[in-house]
């Protein structure tokens, strides 16, 4: 089992490798003249206005929000798809009620208007 | 002949330990060297595969596409490399240097890392781990992560914006494509991938859950961010989002991580749905396996490519609708009727496809119903809304 998970890092690392040798390369090979102008900010020729780090819509942070406690519960359920095969019909019907609850959660957040876009 | 990659693998594995070395050391050392050849692989198909897709779109679009360099352009990717090297290397003033070079090495990293547990052919897998789907999952999202330090590091508006968007669409779109990998997980009762490819012998899941892998499809694509759903390149908008600093390899980077991550969803499909290796005689000769597994995925690919070039990008707010109201719930109910409707055939003893095909139909139909109707009543919110200011002035 060690030596699976070592392959996953294996190619993990060879994957990484893969983008950063041409890049390597590149860094080798290309010209390198700097000047104030090219490492300015890009924005259709005009000087940058204010900060860049400007404050994200709140609106990103709820579906940040949503999207965890998703997340979390769909991780919770895998075990139950995982040992399907051995349930009895009522425990598939109890990972059902699950389901429902969270799907009332969906709901509850719809009517709150959290899914709406402003 | 009837198991060449084992017997490979025995073979280099008895040759070394012939030379004095130890066994477990041999093991590790050919592991790693298994690692490098898959890597190395599905990173040097984004070569061929940019060129299929530049060709595919033209011929889509009513144009001729690359020609000129090599037998039908097909040396335009390596000319097209060969002169993003030599482009200067530009960091843009402001910009978090270790985080922007660090981002492109993490998105193709996610990309290549999901090969490791891709059953290519019956008995070639890089690595059987018992939870292949949520390793998939949780590598996919180090790709997020990249895009996400590509936008925040580039001191720039467009690319913030770029990574703005990346967190309301792509995070969004793992729930649905989560849900829908539950879906085989509980028909094969495993999450191991050759496991689901085991399982699908006689029938590909595709004929007991086509919703799921519908859904699983096309959140797939929207997790990619390809056409229609790249809100977060999308040039009209935001120049081109999140790589809107990078040059050079780096950029180009960009593009070999979201071409194989293309060809990787195509080839997961194939696996998980499609019966992967599965095809008349591939038990016999896994290299026929292999050549089942390539067709596949590859019909797939054309598929994303098709999609490309023939849908016109969506809004962001369309985009979260579809998400959270549509696809979201769909995937949800698609879960429960599915797990309902199985444990309910075994123990009856329906026939399994009957049932599940059943189920599906009843799902589709009852999904357009909703549809119709809630169509149907904003239309005549609209009529109302419409006629109002008409009929004030004569009451008054």
């Amino acid at each position: 089992m060690a030596l699976q998970w070592l392959f996953i890092g294996a190619i993990l690392v060879v994957g990484a490798g893969m983008a950063g040798l041409p890049i390597a390369l590149n860094i080798l090979l290309a010209p390198r003249k700097p000047n104030p102008d090219k490492s300015a900010t890009y924005e259709c020729g005009i000087e940058t206005v204010g900060e860049t780090w400007v404050q994200l819509k709140g609106q990103y942070y709820i579906f940040g929000l949503i999207f965890l406690i998703f997340d979390i519960e769909a991780v919770f359920l895998f075990p139950w798809a995982v040992a399907y095969d051995k349930l009895q019909f009522y425990m598939v019907l109890e990972g059902v009620l699950f389901i429902l609850i969270l799907g009332g959660g969906l709901i509850y957040a719809w009517r709150k208007g959290a899914l709406e876009w402003i | 002949m009837s198991d060449p990659f084992g017997g490979l693998d025995n073979f280099l594995k008895d040759l070394l330990v012939g030379f004095g070395l130890d066994a477990t050391f041999v093991a590790v050392v050919l592991k790693l060297l298994g690692a490098a050849v898959l890597g190395g692989m599905a990173g040097a198909t984004a070569i061929l595969l940019i060129w299929a897709e530049r060709k595919l779109v033209a011929r889509i679009q009513d144009r001729l596409g690359p020609n000129r360099v090599g037998p039908y352009g097909l040396l335009q990717t390596i000319a097209d490399a060969l002169k993003l090297l030599t482009k200067e290397v530009l960091i843009p003033a402001g910009a978090d240097r270790i985080i922007f070079q660090m981002a492109p090495l993490l998105v193709v990293a996610s990309v290549i890392g999901v090969w490791a547990v891709m059953p290519l052919a019956p008995g070639l897998i890089g690595s059987d781990v018992n939870v292949g789907l949520l390793y998939i999952v949780s590598v996919g999202s180090i790709g997020i992560l990249g895009i996400m330090m590509a936008g925040l590091s580039s001191n720039n508006k467009y690319a913030l914006l770029g990574a703005f968007r990346t967190v309301a669409q792509m995070v969004s779109f793992a729930v649905p494509l989560i849900f829908s990998l539950l879906v085989p997980t509980l028909l094969a009762g495993s999450m191991g991938m050759a496991e689901i490819v085991e399982a699908q012998e006689g029938l590909w899941f595709i004929f007991l859950a086509p919703l799921a892998a519908l859904i699983f499809f096309v959140s797939s694509i929207a997790e990619v961010g390809r056409a229609p759903f790249d809100l977060m390149e999308a040039e009209s908008e935001i120049v081109a989002g999140f790589h809107i600093e990078y040059s050079g390899m780096a950029f180009g980077m960009f593009f070999v991580g979201e071409f194989v991550h293309a060809f990787t969803i195509s080839a997961l499909t194939a696996v998980i749905f499609l019966g992967g290796w599965r095809g008349p005689g591939a038990e016999a000769f896994p290299l026929l396996g292999l050549v089942y597994f390539l067709l596949k995925a590859s019909i797939m690919f054309f598929v994303v490519i098709w999609i490309r070039g023939t849908f016109p990008r969506i809004r962001i707010d369309q985009m979260n609708a579809f998400n959270w109201k549509f696809v979201t719930p769909l995937a949800l109910v698609v879960l429960m009727v599915t797990a309902v409707v199985d444990k309910l055939a075994i123990e009856q003893g329906w026939p399994r496809f009957l049932a599940h095909s059943t189920a599906n139909l009843l799902m589709v139909i009852g999904t357009l119903a909703i549809l119709r109707a809630q169509a149907s009543s904003a239309r005549r919110r609209q009529e109302v809304a419409l006629e109002a200011p008409v009929t004030r002035p004569e009451v008054a």
